[in-house]
């Protein structure tokens, strides 16, 4: 009993007696009650029956303005009637049980979850015989074996789902993710009307969201993986105020350059464009890219800069690509070798 | 034993078999009890006890949104064609005819436009998705600050983290199969975090997309682990949950009579039937109401998927907004080593945070567990304010995801206020870190305050309003005694001390059995025991009762020291 005290300072007043309800002692109150349930029982057929009426008689492309906002008539009818009708089931079945059931709590008494002494040692008994009768006591390999046996079946499994995908080996590598359909002479056109871009009609400070004239052949499939690589942004600067490598100067077209458009971060198209400070924004994870100085990280999640399509012009002076892009393009993979792309101090 | 038994026509061996089953039972009910023990089970069951409180319902949302989702999905599948093959819109939507898209992006137009009910279905659908991870993850906050997961309900906490998991992975795969330009640019990012594990990186891209990206097969797949793997998994382990939590009988709060050896609350038959029953038909109610009046995943604004495009301001569901949080602020760390690309900046905030996440929320309960030593069986639930660590862990926790959460969003912060993207990342990055230590130190001091009232309202009483002026011109405030069901409540708590090292040799130097309690042990349990206000005892309670009693004189309407009486008395009182 000590204990008992200093476990508990003020002792268990036990389960409380029930108050009783309003619709327990009043009886206008209780039948109010009841008819309440009733009645909300009653709307829900005829909300039924407005839901039938509304997915036959209400056209599917109606349409009405409330408050200034556009609804679809006959998605929004069908959920208010529908809505309602479960609605009101619910709140008649929980009214119900407030106010009109008996509300006597019932004290149920909890045993220990674990098993019982006697039930963990009849079971241990239990398993000893058995494993007894199996006989590995004396033949054990057969135990080995099972186990063995078991354990190769997973090697078959697993193979099974060799052929998920192609082998990335670095043959395949070669051909998909460090390629892209541009390739010397492949013209850059506008990516909307696949219009060639002519170096003459780019403004200084504009930029053009492009592709490879040889996209248009591709589609399905294809179509989606070329795009997802070749995706072009050439915007065109004043060549006197950015920074052009000595590497990279015959990379462009009278300050006309050419970047890939998928971030190196996780290959968001990038898009959005400061053009005083010639600062390309991803608006996936914000990553910075500086177009003006090739293509450096200026902030963000990104780790290497954006790579550069070298370019130039053909005899009728429409931009062309010089090659495919010297780097593998989009977000970095295990095998990418890295120590190509173009870093901070590179001339 | 595979002898076949011989049964001769003479023996009525059926008859006799049936014949004690005296009275006939009637009706579809006593067929079916003729057959399986149905009146052994159900005279136990009809009459469980489910206790009552409204944290108790967030469960059931969850299980409910389940259920819907199913009901739902069933007639999604009816209509939506889970194929990449390109087609070319026909259907009645005008802006985005003859655009070539994917069949599965046409056949989720046809169901937002041509088929009657579908699109509210659709939005039905996907309302259920957000709500069920959001009634799981507060659920789960329910049950891990008030001690629920404590013995015996580790393994059910463990299910639970679990099918949170599970529901991300299932609400991820669900918004990526419309096919559309959102949904694409998710499929793009999961593309970049698989390419960024090391080592296996680019085999599990090739193998998840059959291919480069973004392949002609991951929507199927998709499809396949949205409306069977994940959905199977999620059954299964939902069945779990449920079966130990009838077993365990639920957790109660602590209240007069409601003890660690008893369930107090409304039997299943019929108070809790009518009211989790009629719950159901509330949530799946304001579910409908929801998918008719508020728009969600307007798919046809956003246009087929194209690799070359994306939207600004494009956010995945919010319980993948944490992800997409550490995605942005992480600083953009990458090795280049031999050859090899390794990407920190996705594969840890991706990757790695998950797997934090999901391994802490495992382990905690048997970390708690190791640190305080406790071992027994716990049924009456915690005040929050009585284990100040662990509630001031638990927001700390809460405080790092918000942060996260927030930093998802930080181009929206910008903009909407005003500020530098920039600065606002570089602030997040810090936040992630310093806030929920502020929170950590913040919630233990108000755990600690509110443990001191606590035992203040027990010592002393509630506030009368009453001032009394004393002949010396002094005032007081008269207290009110507590009802001893509120004192019960206030003080019914086990205060656990600080485990003492445990020296490895007993007084005579015999080397004692059993596990020795180490010194990193010991200081994680005096650091999670700390502050504690020490609940008052109750020779405490006694001792000020009567001092009260001379005190408060004046009071007269409830009579005075009936709680000091209980308690002075509590030794003759058995219960």
């Amino acid at each position: 009993m000590k204990q008992d005290l200093e476990r508990y300072p003020v002792p268990d007043p036990g389960v409380p007696h029930e108050v009783e309800r309003f619709t327990d002692v009043d009886e206008a109150a209780g039948r109010r009650a009841y008819a309440q349930v009733v009645g909300l029982l009653a709307l829900v057929p005829v909300l039924a029956i407005a839901f039938v009426v509304v997915y036959f008689a209400v056209p599917i492309d109606a349409q009405f303005v409330l408050f200034g906002a556009l609804f679809k008539a006959h998605p929004v009818l069908l959920g208010l009637t529908g809505g309602l009708a479960v609605l009101l089931v619910g709140v008649a079945a929980i009214h119900w049980a407030r106010t009109i059931m008996g509300d006597e709590e019932v004290v149920e008494e909890r045993h220990p979850a674990g098993s019982a002494p006697e039930a963990r040692a009849a079971a241990a008994e239990a398993w000893k015989v058995g494993v007894a009768q199996t006989g590995l006591g004396r033949r054990k390999l057969i135990g080995s074996g099972i186990a063995g046996g078991l354990g190769i079946l997973v090697v078959p499994a697993l193979v099974l789902f060799a052929d998920l995908g192609p082998w990335p080996t670095a043959a395949l590598r070669k051909e998909t993710v460090e390629k892209t359909i541009w390739a010397e002479g492949v013209r850059i056109v506008n990516d909307v009307n696949f219009k060639p871009l002519r170096a003459a009609d780019l403004e200084v400070g504009q930029l053009v969201n492009a592709q490879p004239i040889n996209l248009q052949e591709l589609e399905g499939v294809a179509l989606q993986q070329a795009k997802a690589k070749a995706s072009l942004i050439v915007v065109r600067m004043d060549p006197a105020s950015i920074r052009v490598p000595e590497s990279r100067q015959d990379w462009h077209v009278n300050g006309i350059l050419a970047y890939s458009k998928i971030c190196t971060h996780v290959g968001c198209p990038i898009s959005l464009w400061e053009q005083q400070t010639h600062h390309l924004l991803c608006p996936c994870h914000q990553s910075t890219f500086d177009l003006g100085n090739s293509g450096l990280v200026v902030f963000g999640p990104a780790a290497r800069s954006l790579p550069q399509l070298p370019i130039t012009t053909d005899a009728e002076g429409f931009l062309i690509a010089r090659s495919d892009f010297t780097v593998p393009v989009g977000p970095s993979f295990f095998e990418r070798d890295s120590s190509r792309d173009f870093k901070e101090g590179d001339r | 034993m595979a002898r076949p038994a011989q049964v001769s026509p003479e023996v009525p061996a059926a008859q006799a078999l049936s014949a004690p089953a005296a009275a006939p039972a009637a009706g579809v009910g006593g067929w079916f009890d003729d057959r399986a023990p149905v009146s052994g089970f159900a005279k136990k069951a009809l009459r469980k006890a489910f206790p009552d409180h409204w944290s108790f319902l967030l469960g059931e949302v969850a299980l409910y949104s389940f259920i819907i989702l199913l009901l739902t999905g069933v007639f999604l599948t009816v209509w939506f064609k889970p194929s990449m093959a390109e087609v070319e819109y026909a259907g009645t939507y005008q802006l985005l005819h003859g655009v070539p898209m994917s069949e599965a992006f046409a056949s989720t137009l046809a169901i937002s436009f041509d088929i009657r009910g579908g699109l509210l279905v659709r939005q039905i659908h996907h309302w259920a998705a957000m709500l069920f991870v959001a009634s799981m993850t507060v659920h789960m906050l329910r049950v891990f600050f008030t001690g629920a997961f404590r013995k015996p309900r580790e393994v059910n906490w463990l299910i639970g983290v679990g099918l949170l998991s599970m529901g991300l992975v299932e609400g991820f795969a669900g918004y990526s199969l419309p096919d559309d330009l959102l949904s694409g640019t998710g499929l793009r990012f999961v593309d970049g975090l698989v390419r960024s594990i090391p080592i296996i990186g680019t085999w599990a891209e090739f193998f998840i997309f059959n291919g480069e990206f973004p392949g002609d097969l991951v929507i199927p797949r998709l499809y396949m682990v949205h409306i069977l793997l994940v959905p199977g998994l999620l059954l299964g382990l939902i069945s779990a949950h449920m079966a130990l939590l009838v077993y365990h009988k639920h957790t109660h709060f602590p209240g007069p009579g409601r003890k660690d050896t008893n369930v107090v609350g409304g039997p299943l038959f019929p108070v809790y039937v009518a009211k989790a029953g009629g719950f159901f038909f509330i949530v799946f109610g304001v579910t409908i109401l929801m998918g008719a009046l508020m728009q969600i995943n307007p798919v046809w604004l956003f246009g087929p998927y194209n690799p070359a495009q994306v939207t600004a301001g494009s956010q995945p569901d919010w319980y993948m907004g944490f992800v997409e949080g550490a995605i942005r602020i992480i600083p953009n760390w990458e090795t280049h080593l031999l050859g090899t690309t390794w990407s920190w900046n996705i594969f840890l905030p991706g990757v790695g945070l998950m797997g934090l996440l999901f391994t802490g929320l495992g382990l905690y309960p048997f970390i708690e567990q190791w640190i305080t030593g406790d071992t027994a069986e716990h049924h009456v639930l915690d005040r929050p304010r009585n284990v100040p660590t662990r509630t001031a862990l638990g927001v700390a926790g809460m405080t790092c995801y918000a942060m996260f959460w927030l930093s998802g969003g930080n181009d929206i912060l910008a903009t909407q206020f005003g500020v530098s993207l920039n600065d606002v990342t570089q602030v997040m990055r810090v936040a992630v870190f310093v806030a929920p230590v502020i929170a950590f130190i913040v919630t233990k001091r108000l755990c600690l305050s509110l443990q001191r009232k606590d035992r203040e309202r027990v010592l002393h009483g509630s506030e009368s309003g009453i001032l009394v002026r004393t002949p010396d011109g002094g005032y007081t405030e008269a207290h009110v005694p507590l009802e001893q069901e509120e004192a019960f409540i206030l003080t019914q708590h086990h205060q656990p001390a600080a485990l003492e090292p445990s020296v490895g040799t007993d007084a005579r130097g015999v080397r004692r059995r059993g596990k020795r309690v180490g010194g990193l042990r010991v200081r994680l349990s005096q650091w999670y025991a700390d502050g504690a206000i020490a609940k008052p005892t109750a020779a405490d309670i006694a001792d000020a009762g009567h001092h009260g009693e001379a005190a408060d004189a004046v009071e007269t309407t409830p009579p005075a020291g009936e709680l000091s009486g209980a308690a002075s008395s509590g030794k003759g009182e058995g219960h």
